[in-house]
């Protein structure tokens, strides 16, 4: 952030600087502008870039992977003959960079191409897998954070302590437990045994179709659908099946989330301010909870941010424990068969969350942080 | 991906331990006149009767669809009259004439005409999708199919280039390719002159007990009876099926009633749900079957020593008794119990010394050998077992493992060594076998007959091949029989080919349905006949 003000408020070389130097008075409005402006252009440039990138290596890997997709779609009795044409069809039979480039161009103006698997547009195939998994991945976001730091702030504040073994110990088992082997233990016993909450799938049978038939599906995502349309019996009926799988994805990123919290803390807690606090005679809860906690805030948001990025690219193992049609299934199965449009495509929204992650991380360390404003 | 399926069978073994002290829960949760159904549907690539090739593709074109002539589902061997009221063979023995079942309407409301049925076989030749052999193979071309299937008011005539067995025509009529679809509904969503081929991978237009309602790929389907069905209104007013990956998840729903059918349950799972009184388990032959292959290609597998040593060091019945438990029976032939002509001899057992000797006869010393294999966990179980018996008669096996697509591909172009795979029967005629595993009309590489499993395996059928022409013109049924039976004793002796197994599907049911047929070793599923207690 300073490299850029030295930029912009001294006069070096540079349009910015040099506008600033030959204009008299200064105008501080029209460097603000510009400033934003060149930021807004830079950010422009790096998504694109990044997305160009992402989507070069994507198809990369896609053509140095030994399957045939044309096999894929015409099966094992397809004759010679057949074959080619499918593979004329397909465009692979020109130059590797010839395809790239057409596949750039039309992704380039939202045609992403049709699936090879579903015969679908890649489009409407993410968009009927990404909302399950954006709905599964928040709301097992919301419950890491809710749970993971807390529970690391209260095993900072009393290192070694019987508390700070528990979390230990309950992280350390969320990092290493088969999410698999996790989720079929909890579907025997809470939906099995129990009967405490909905089985796999997005929801009971009835309700699906009801779901499918009834609701205006405005973002597929199950739960806000229904609650827009006051449909509190699939609501309720979601809420019970989601529960499952989003804590079963909130149990790993609460372990992370509270691993990081508690050695942040512990970082901070040590810092002069902490020591200087406690001598004037602030409480101990406003030390830790508002000055310490404050203080991670900025490295937490990262953490937190990498944590949802991670599970929006779908957990492919608890989809397919739970019977959830989502995003990571998707892409897996588009992979195993070279539909490279679904890959690519999916690779696209995933990477685009990243990128979005990043940036409202980025705007937060501005809220939260006054140094990081420029 | 090799280890997710030994995550999963993991946390399925662990599952079982805790299950079997569950609690059930009774009664059904599902309605009683909708049929819930756990099946895995991710192999869909096409709901286009003239391109869908896959088994739960042609599961819910099979209920959907009618063809001309249908098969029995309480007696699958049979065929019965389905929008074809009766049919003849003039005496040329290549003239077939179809009269067409009056007032029978299309979901759309259209009337079900000849011209329907015969723009269907036009159309299915025409796209000349993967399946399209199954009617081409009768002389029909792109070019010609126009004169050879014609329409006349109620009847439709088809002219096949050789006096066939009238029953290998019959049979092949019952395939989803021969799907009698809407025409006039078809031509509406028509883009390019494509015969309406883009809308009907996705949607349907049929006149078959049941209409697709919503359909979404690797995740459900949903379909709705069709009250105006001409057998009946089926009891099942909707059928709802589900894409449910994992066996113990599919298991779970049983149990718990939220789903009354579940088709792909693990040997393991059945056994855990044996003392389940709300469940129960039906047990089906399907047409799967589990075979090597040698490519004669290689030395020293093209020696016809060597090729039945190996015949002798496949632990047919050890496989079939402990991990294949349920899901395989011993089989050793290529036609599948089931089909016309088949037949039960097992020549072979495990027997190393005795393979021991033919390769001492062979003059082969210990070698090295590659087993294509795709990694599945059932076919890495088998190779492994292969392996262990091979390494006793002194054969190093190495297994080449890869993702189905890609062992595929290496299969298709002669470049295995052993090659251990399925094979499925893609038409209810025992021709369907016997012209790919017994007959090869040019070995030559040029020649590029990828689909023809002896081609394959560079194995020029001399001994079968006339077996197999003569067979598929014979219109005696009983000589005709004769004949695949003879061609698959000389197959057994001869081919570089071991017949294995043959698959069982086993099919569990909430106690309460009854009437569900999974289509045997040659059809697909019957929902029409369902209901529930």
């Amino acid at each position: 952030m300073r490299d850029r003000d030295a930029l912009t408020d001294t006069a070096l070389p540079g349009p910015a600087g040099a506008a600033g130097a030959d204009s008299a008075p200064p105008r501080p409005l029209a460097g603000a502008v510009l400033r934003r402006l060149r930021s807004l252009v830079g950010l422009v440039v790096t998504l694109a870039a990044t997305l160009v990138g992402l989507l070069a290596v994507t198809f990369l890997i896609g053509r140095v992977v030994p399957i045939d997709p044309v096999l894929a779609i015409l099966g094992e009795r397809a004759s010679a003959e057949q074959y080619a044409a499918a593979r004329e069809a397909l465009g692979l039979d020109r130059p590797l960079i010839e395809q790239f480039a057409i596949y750039v161009r039309d992704a380039a103006t939202g045609n992403f191409g049709t699936s090879l698997l579903t015969a679908n547009p890649v489009i409407d195939d993410v968009r009927r897998v990404f909302p399950a998994t954006l709905e599964l991945a928040t709301i097992a976001t919301i419950l890491g954070v809710l749970l993971g730091v807390p529970a690391g702030v209260l095993a900072a504040t009393r290192p070694g302590s019987i508390t700070d073994q528990i979390v230990r110990v309950v992280g350390l088992m969320g990092y290493s437990m088969p999410v698999f082997w996790l989720g079929m233990m909890g579907l025997l016993l809470f939906y099995g045994m129990l009967g405490w909450v909905g089985g796999p799938g997005r929801l009971d049978a009835v309700h699906e179709m009801m779901y499918e038939f009834e609701v205006p599906a405005r973002t597929g995502m199950i739960l806000i659908d229904t609650a827009l349309a006051g449909e509190w019996e699939i609501f309720r009926n979601a809420l019970s099946h989601i529960v499952m799988p989003a804590g079963v994805l909130a149990y790993y990123s609460m372990a992370y989330i509270s691993r990081m919290t508690r050695s942040f803390m512990i970082e901070q807690l040590g810092q002069e301010y902490v020591t200087t606090a406690r001598v004037k005679g602030m409480p101990e809860w406003r030390v830790v909870w508002v000055h310490a906690l404050g203080n991670v805030m900025v490295p937490l948001i990262t953490v937190i941010a990498l944590s949802y990025a991670n599970l929006l690219e779908g957990s492919v193992l608890t989809e397919t424990v739970f019977a959830w049609p989502g995003l990571g299934l998707y892409i897996t199965n588009a992979l195993l068969s070279a539909d490279m449009a679904a890959v690519m495509g999916s690779t696209i929204v995933v990477g685009a969350a990243f990128i979005l992650l990043n940036l409202a991380s980025d705007l937060l360390y501005r809220l939260i942080d006054p140094r990081a404003r420029a | 991906m090799t280890s997710l399926s030994r995550r999963q069978l993991l946390g399925s073994a662990a599952a079982i331990g805790v299950a079997s002290a569950m609690p059930r829960l009774a009664g059904a949760r599902t309605p009683d006149d909708t049929l819930v159904i756990a099946d895995k549907i991710d192999d869909i690539v096409s709901l286009d009767p003239a391109e869908s090739f896959e088994f739960s593709g042609n599961d819910l074109i099979n209920n959907v669809y009618d063809t001309l002539v249908e098969l029995d589902p309480e007696n699958l061997g049979a065929l019965v009259p389905g929008l074809a009221e009766s049919w003849s063979l003039a005496d040329d023995g290549v003239t077939y004439t179809f009269v067409m079942r009056k007032g029978v309407t299309f979901h759309s409301g259209n009337p079900v005409r000849a011209e329907d049925a015969a723009w269907s076989l036009r159309r299915a030749v025409k796209l000349n999708k993967t399946p399209s052999f199954i009617l081409t193979q009768f002389g029909l071309t792109p070019d010609n199919v126009d004169r050879q299937v014609t329409f006349e008011g109620d009847r439709l005539t088809i002219v096949t280039d050789k006096p066939y067995a009238p029953s290998f025509l019959y049979n092949c009529l019952t395939a989803a390719i021969a799907s009698v679809v809407d025409k006039e509904e078809a031509l509406a969503h028509e883009s390019d002159g494509d015969m309406g081929h883009g809308w009907l991978k996705t949607n349907t237009a049929g006149s078959g007990a049941y209409r697709l309602r919503a359909y979404k790929p690797s995740d459900s389907y949903l379909l709705e009876a069709n009250d105006a069905f001409w057998r009946g209104a089926p009891a099942m007013k909707r059928v709802f099926l589900r894409h449910v990956a994992e066996p113990a998840t599919q298991r779970l729903m049983l149990e718990k009633g939220d789903v009354d059918i579940a088709r792909r349950l693990t040997p393991v799972d059945i056994d855990g749900i044996a003392g389940n009184p709300d469940v129960k388990v039906q047990a089906e032959p399907r047409g799967r079957i589990m075979y090597i292959a040698l490519n004669q290609k290689v030395a020293p597998l093209n020696n016809p020593k060597v090729v039945e040593a190996f015949k002798y060091l496949i632990d047919y019945d050890g496989m079939a008794g402990s991990f294949l438990k349920g899901a395989y029976v011993p089989h050793q032939s290529f036609l599948p119990k089931g089909f016309l002509g088949a037949i039960e001899d097992r020549p072979y057992r495990l027997d190393v010394a005795k393979a021991k000797a033919l390769l001492a006869e062979a003059g082969v010393g210990p070698f090295t050998v590659r087993i294509f294999v795709r990694n599945d966990q059932e076919r890495l179980e088998m190779a492994q077992s292969l392996q262990s018996t091979l390494a006793q008669a002194g054969i190093t096996a190495e297994l080449r493992v890869g993702t189905g697509k890609e062992i595929l591909g290496e299969y298709r172009a002669r470049n295995h060594e052993i090659y251990l795979g399925a094979w499925g029967p893609d038409y209810p005629d025992p021709h369907t076998n016997a012209s790919t595993f017994a007959w090869n009309p040019d070995n030559s590489d040029e020649a590029k007959l990828t689909g023809v499993l002896a081609w394959r395996n560079a194995w020029p059928a001399t001994e079968t091949h006339a077996l197999v022409e003569a067979a598929v013109l014979e219109k005696d049924t009983d000589k005709r029989r004769a004949l695949y039976e003879e061609m698959q004793r000389i197959h057994q002796r001869v081919s570089p080919f071991a017949e294995m197994f043959q698959e069982i599907e086993q099919v569990a049911l909430r106690a309460n349905v009854n009437g569900f047929v999974a289509g045997g070793a040659i059809h697909s599923v019957f929902y029409w006949k369902v209901t529930k207690a």
